[in-house]
Parts: structure tokens; C-alpha cells; sequence
């Protein structure tokens, strides 16, 4: 699945943040979301999210091709990823993360933060 | 492994810079739970009889609980006690926002604080990596101002709390701030920290929460979500928050007006839910974990100047726009922002400049004293007087310590209109024709707050109706509603009840305001904790929990016992002056029925004693 956002809906939970750790990594762990949200305050008063749109620079970036293309969403293979982490400073959004095995972690297209958040502020872009 | 803790309790020394991280005691966790269980329990184990609240010897201590922190709603609350500066006896507030849930990531359950540094300081927590940074360039920094400076300093992944200037200057009533609009407000925490010489507490936490079942917690917590996206209220109730009750307050009577001498304000829908989405809203702002975000943060424009606001939630609302008379939302929502930037609680706050406006409107203050004219309505004046408070000085010196010492220094028979219970300011309810209500406020451990029971719900509709049904319902012409009969039991049992959410280290809005059912957090707190529980069992650890806070009073207050239990006398002799409930009080003689049951019921002799059959039976030392 493809992310949009509505940024002017996000009330800034974080809701998206721990259920992508636990349905990607099992864990109850926010810092290593695959997105990411910034309260803007006091002014101006509102929420950014920074999100995977799947496109692709990681992939371009990687010198091992170790990052492909499957129906328009962009998966790892680790078993091609030696590690280097050019994908994750590659990143326009800063949504890439190291796991604590060495390996880049990226949104995986789950839809498990569309499906939970409360405010239909994260969404299947169907476009 | 105790599973859904983050397993240590840290604790610092600001004043040597001593740091400890202890393993969390796993009996502590199965006695106390978290939250509110584990203040109780270290403050009541740690402090000696005898210490000044402002003391170095005072603790602060800051606690998630087992559900902090996990994919369920509201699972981002934390928990502040300590010995109160305003009441000498215990003091807890409860605080929204992402910091509980930061600290447990970075490993902690629980940060304990004593002693008092030198000179004014910050306590950064990174992960394992603690320090106490001493910056004397924060002082008198307003508490929004601190947070964005460290924030800028620190990194956006850093939750900070901070003191405004009131807590440095260990106002009774100054209160913490966080994520810019966040407060742990009462009991007067912040003026502990003040006195600790601590302008702030930055957590980051990467690290993970050990869950008992993962993948079964994961599938509870989200269907917990859905659960509540379900809810009719989910979408009736989030979009005003708390401010959504203010106009059926008014119109059961239970709206506090003009220091509480009335209970009806004609202008409530000027400043109720409906006018804070009109004329301040920008965005809806929640905490950690929440489906229903309460805060509404926004913009006011007035004659004195414009803010970016948080709020006013109901209670800023009654407070300050009903028992100061602002008329307008704008002005109620620039004294709130006034507020939280001298880090004032805004319902201390408003209690104490109200009662300040009573004094002056009879005499019993003058011009010279105050340095001014002041008057109901006034938002100058209201502004100039926190200020006052939050500088200590003149006029403000004296009111800084509460309504409770102001009224004994002023005399003149203010003591009548002092709104308080145990030395803390009454909250936003007025109880002349809720004598359920009136009993939740004589007998909560903190002084007057709501948050312990809020029993008006039950006085109006006499049945457990969330409040998104009652505000459905309206006030339906049930307005002699003031019999005593079965409230006692009722408040005991919300006493027990609300206090557990504290306790977990979750949000109670969900259940309270849109009807989330209890049993889902039984069956989330086993699969994260691999614990099995009962929801009542749970309730029976909390009410173990209110007999040790209500021992915590008898150890630190001296002569504690019943009088320390009842209302101001103007609720007992003065009628309501104006609205449904006019011409309403409720005698002393009633009161004194119900606290006689209400002990009765408790296991306290009739001076509101635990006896000590009772403090046996609890197992407690
Ligand atoms: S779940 Fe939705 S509302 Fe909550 S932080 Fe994520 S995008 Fe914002
Ligand atoms: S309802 Fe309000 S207080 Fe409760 S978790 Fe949501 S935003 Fe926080």
C-alpha cells in the first residue's frame, strides 16, 4: 500500500508510530518507526508527517541493488544488503532506520498505520 | 522479567548529582501496580514526618504505569507526587502528553527526585545517560518558552517538562508544563521542583518495552482502537473535548460564577465547547496513545494581547471564565495562556483571583493593599493579579500560598468564601444541589479536585451515564436532585475506580466520556504483562491504595481528622444566588451524615481515622 497524508487531521499521537514497530519488528518501540511526526508548537500550531511515498531514491542509491521494486512499493532484500546504509542517508524524509542487527529497515507498505490511525490523517493513496 | 514495565527506577540526587537506577521491585509492581500506586507507596515509605514540603528533604516522584507507553488508547499518561506545599499533606496530579511514555523507553518506570541543587539546573535523561546541567539563563523563563529553547537545544526527540516562573518562585499552586499545553497542575508539584532548584526534566528514549505476548497484545490493542472508533461519542464528543460539558454544567446548576457565589452563568455559551472551535480552534492536539484528542489548540485575540493556546479545557473554563466572570472565550483562553506561561494551575489560579475579587468587591482588601482597583469581568485585572502571584510579589506574596493561608491573613470573615478542601482550591463544580458531588470533593486526599470522583453525573441522572449521554440527555428537569441517599457508596466506588487509571498510567476520558468498556483493559494488561488481573481486582489494589494516601495525611498533618473534610461554610449557610439552583445549600448536619457513613463504610473512626483493624485488613504498614 502507498501512504497519503492529511497533515491538518494528525493530532499527533503517534498511534501510526508504535503499531508500525510492533506489526514490523515486534516491538514497542516508536524510535524505530518507519514514519515520522513533528509537532510544530507553539507556532504555528500544527502537525508534519514524514512518511515513505516510495520513491524509490533508496533504491537508486543502493549499490548493491539490493533494494527492488514490487508493485510499486520498494522492499529490502536482505540477502543482497551488505550493510552500508547508503539507502538510509539517501532518504529525502528521513523515514529510513537502522535496526539494531546493522540492517536498513523501510516502510514495507503494511497499511497497519492507515488502518489505526484515529483521525484519518495517514491514507491509502489511491492514486 | 516484570513484562509491560520498563524495569528501573531511577534515582537522583540534584543536589549531590547521586544517580541510581534500581531494578523496579517486582512486589512493588504486584502491590501498587504503577502510576499513582508507586507515589504513594515511595512517597509514604520515604518521607519523614516533620520535613518541609520545600525542603530538600521532599521527594518528587514521577511514574508511568504498566500500561504507559503500549499500543492502547490513552496509554500516555504520567504521574507527579509529592508532599504538597499547598495542603502539608499527600500531593499527586496526573499529566498527559508523551513524557511517561518517553521515559519508559528510555528504561525507566519510575524517576525519583531529592535534595536541591545549587544553582538553577536541568536534568537531561538520554537513555542511560544522565546529567544535571546547571543553567541559570532559563530563569524566569515562562514554561512554553523553556520547553522550545530546550527542545531547540536538546532535538525535537527529547519530551521536556518544565517550571515557569511561579514554580521557581514555589507558588503553591505552580504547576508543571509539557508538550506546550500539558500540565500536571495541582498540589503544587512544580513549587517542589522550584525548590529543588530543577527548571526542567528532558527524557529521549529509543529503546523498547518488553510485552508478554506481542502478537496478542498488538491485536487487542488495535480491536481496543476500533472499539473506540465505534463509539457514538467518538465522534459527538472528541471534536470539543472536555469544554463539551460546560453548557450542561450550567444548566444543571453546577457552574461555578463569581467566586462561587452563584452556579449559573447567563454567558456560557460564549465560552463553552462550541465557542472555543469557533473562535480559537486551529488544531485538534492529543496525547501518546489517544483516539479522542481532547486538546484544542488555538489562537486568541484580545484587547491585551494575542496567543497560541492550548485549551481552555472545562476546567480553565469555570475557573477563569466562570468564577473570574470572563465573558468572552478569547479572554478566558488568554488568562489560561497567561497561566501557562508562569506555569500556574489554572484552576487554583482562577479560585484564588476570584476569591481575591470577593475580598476586594466587601472590603475585606483595599486599593492600597492590592496596588489597584480589581473586579469581576476584568481581564486586565485577572492578568495583573497572576502575575503578582507568580513574582510573589505584594498582594501576590500573600495569595501565592492559596486561598486557604490568604483568607487567614486577610481576616474579615473571608475563611467563609475561601473555596478549598484541605488547603487546595475547589474545581469546577459547584455542589449546592450535589451532595454526591460535594462528598467527592470533602473526601478526596488531595484537597478539592474532581479527579478523584466525579460524582455530579450521578447526583443529576442518578445512574452511570457516560458524559456524552448526559449531555445528550440534558438536565431533563431532575433538578431537585439533593437527597444524600446512596451517594456514599457511589463516590467510594469512583474513588476506587478513577484513581485506577492513574494507577495503569491511562486515560480515563475514554471510558468516562464515550463509554470504552473496562474488561478490555483486563484482557490487554495480561497479554502485555502476562499477569492475569480482574478489573475488580485491580479496584481492590486501588482502594488499598486510598486508605495509604489517606494514612500519608495522618502522618504528615498534624491534628488531621475530620474538620480537615469539609466544604467551605458558604456551601453549608449561604443559598445560591441566582440559576436553577437558586435559594440551594446543603446543611452541615446532612454533611455530617454521609461523612459518618462515609468513614463507617471505610474503616475509619468517627474523627476519619483509619482504625487500625482497618489498616490490618489492607495489609498495610
Ligand atoms: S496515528 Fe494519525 S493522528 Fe496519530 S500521529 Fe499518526 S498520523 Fe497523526
Ligand atoms: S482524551 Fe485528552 S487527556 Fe485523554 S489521552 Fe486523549 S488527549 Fe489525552
Amino acid at each position: 500500500m502507498k501512504l497519503q497524508v492529511k497533515e491538518d487531521r494528525c493530532s499527533g499521537c503517534n498511534v501510526c508510530r508504535v503499531v508500525c514497530t510492533l506489526e514490523n519488528f515486534s516491538t514497542v518501540q516508536p524510535s524505530q518507526a518507519l514514519l515520522k511526526i513533528k509537532g510544530l508548537f507553539p507556532d504555528p500550531g500544527k502537525y508534519e508527517i514524514a512518511y515513505c511515498n516510495q520513491c524509490g531514491v533508496c533504491a537508486g542509491e543502493c549499490p548493491e541493488e539490493a533494494i527492488k521494486e514490487v508493485n510499486s512499493e520498494y522492499d529490502i532484500d536482505y540477502d543482497l544488503c551488505t550493510q552500508c546504509l547508503i539507502c538510509v542517508d539517501s532518504c529525502p524524509f528521513d523515514v529510513m532506520v537502522v535496526l539494531e542487527s546493522g540492517y536498513p529497515a523501510k516502510c514495507t507498505g503494511c497499511g497497519k498505520c492507515v488502518e489505526l490511525c484515529p483521525r484519518d490523517a495517514v491514507l491509502a493513496d489511491q492514486g | 522479567m516484570l513484562h509491560g514495565y520498563a524495569g528501573k527506577i531511577l534515582k537522583i540526587n540534584v543536589g549531590s548529582g547521586k544517580q541510581v537506577a534500581e531494578n523496579t521491585p517486582p512486589e512493588l509492581a504486584e502491590q501498587y501496580l504503577g502510576g499513582r500506586g508507586f507515589v504513594a507507596r515511595l512517597l509514604y515509605d520515604s518521607i519523614e514526618p516533620g520535613t518541609d514540603p520545600l525542603g530538600p528533604a521532599n521527594l518528587v516522584v514521577i511514574a508511568t504505569g504498566p500500561l504507559s507507553g503500549h499500543l492502547l488508547p490513552g496509554s500516555g499518561k504520567t504521574h507527579f507526587g509529592t508532599l504538597s506545599p499547598a495542603t502539608g499533606g499527600y500531593g499527586d496530579s496526573n499529566m498527559g502528553g508523551h513524557f511517561g511514555p518517553a521515559l519508559k523507553y528510555a528504561g525507566y518506570d519510575c524517576l525519583v527526585l531529592e535534595g536541591a541543587a545549587e544553582k538553577l539546573s536541568t536534568i537531561v535523561i538520554d537513555n542511560d545517560k544522565i546529567e544535571i546541567v546547571e543553567d541559570e539563563t532559563l530563569q524566569g523563563k515562562g514554561a512554553l518558552v523553556a520547553e522550545k529553547i530546550l527542545k531547540e537545544r536538546l532535538g525535537e526527540d527529547f519530551q521536556i517538562i518544565t517550571i515557569g516562573p511561579a514554580g521557581e518562585n514555589k507558588v503553591a499552586f505552580a504547576c508543571i508544563s509539557h508538550d506546550f499545553g500539558r500540565q500536571a497542575g495541582r498540589t503544587g508539584v512544580a513549587a517542589v521542583l522550584g525548590s529543588k532548584n530543577i527548571k526542567a526534566v528532558a527524557v529521549r528514549g529509543t529503546g523498547s518495552i518488553p510485552v508478554y505476548n506481542a502478537k496478542g497484545a498488538q491485536q487487542k490493542g488495535e480491536a481496543m482502537y476500533k472499539v473506540c472508533f465505534a463509539k457514538p461519542g467518538f465522534k459527538t464528543w472528541t471534536p470539543y473535548g472536555t469544554a463539551s460539558i460546560t453548557s450542561w454544567v450550567n444548566e444543571v446548576g453546577a457552574f461555578p460564577t463569581r467566586n462561587f457565589q452563584s452556579s449559573f452563568a447567563e454567558f456560557h455559551n460564549k465560552i463553552n465547547g462550541q465557542a472555543v472551535v469557533d473562535k480559537l480552534l486551529i488544531t485538534d492536539k492529543g496525547c501518546f496513545g489517544c483516539p479522542t484528542p481532547c486538546g484544542k489548540y488555538g489562537y486568541a485575540k484580545t484587547a491585551l494581547g494575542n496567543a497560541y493556546v492550548e485549551g481552555p479545557e472545562y476546567e480553565s473554563i469555570a475557573t477563569l471564565g466562570g468564577s473570574c466572570c470572563l465573558e468572552e472565550i478569547e479572554e478566558v483562553a488568554y488568562a489560561n495562556y497567561v497561566c501557562d506561561q508562569l506555569g500556574l494551575d489554572t484552576i487554583s489560579a482562577g479560585v484564588v483571583v476570584s476569591f481575591a475579587m470577593e475580598c476586594f468587591e466587601k472590603g475585606v482588601i483595599n486599593t492600597a493593599e492590592i496596588g489597584r482597583s480589581i473586579s469581576f469581568g476584568s481581564l486586565d485585572d485577572v492578568v495583573y493579579l497572576l502575575e503578582k502571584i507568580a513574582a510573589c510579589e505584594g498582594i501576590g506574596a500573600v495569595l501565592a500560598g492559596g486561598v486557604k493561608p490568604a483568607s487567614a491573613a486577610f481576616g474579615g470573615g473571608s475563611e467563609q468564601y475561601a473555596i478549598h478542601v484541605k488547603g487546595l482550591e475547589w474545581s469546577g463544580y459547584e455542589c449546592r444541589n450535589a451532595p454526591g458531588m460535594m462528598l467527592s470533593y470533602m473526601t478526596a486526599d488531595v484537597g478539592a479536585h474532581h479527579n478523584r470522583s466525579w460524582a455530579l453525573g450521578y447526583d443529576i441522572s442518578q445512574s452511570d451515564a457516560d458524559v456524552s449521554e448526559l449531555i445528550k440527555a440534558g438536565a431533563g428537569g431532575k433538578m431537585d436532585v439533593s437527597s444524600p441517599e446512596g451517594k456514599v457508596d457511589h463516590v467510594i466506588s469512583m474513588q476506587h475506580s478513577r484513581p485506577l487509571y492513574d494507577t495503569l498510567g491511562i486515560c480515563r476520558l475514554q471510558t468516562m466520556e464515550i463509554g470504552f468498556e473496562t474488561v478490555h483493559y483486563e484482557e490487554v494488561f495480561e497479554l502485555i504483562t502476562g499477569r492475569k488481573l480482574s478489573w475488580a481486582e485491580m479496584l481492590a489494589i486501588s482502594e488499598k491504595i486510598w486508605q495509604l494516601t489517606r494514612l500519608f495525611n495522618v502522618k504528615h498533618i498534624d491534628g488531621f481528622g475530620r474538620s480537615w473534610d469539609y466544604p467551605p461554610r458558604r456551601f453549608m449557610e449561604e443559598p445560591v444566588t441566582s440559576g436553577p439552583n437558586e435559594g440551594r445549600y446543603i446543611k452541615k448536619e446532612i454533611l455530617d451524615k454521609m461523612l459518618d457513613e462515609y468513614y463507617e463504610k471505610r474503616g475509619w473512626d468517627s474523627n476519619g481515622i483509619p482504625t487500625p483493624e482497618t489498616i490490618k485488613a489492607y495489609g498495610l504498614k
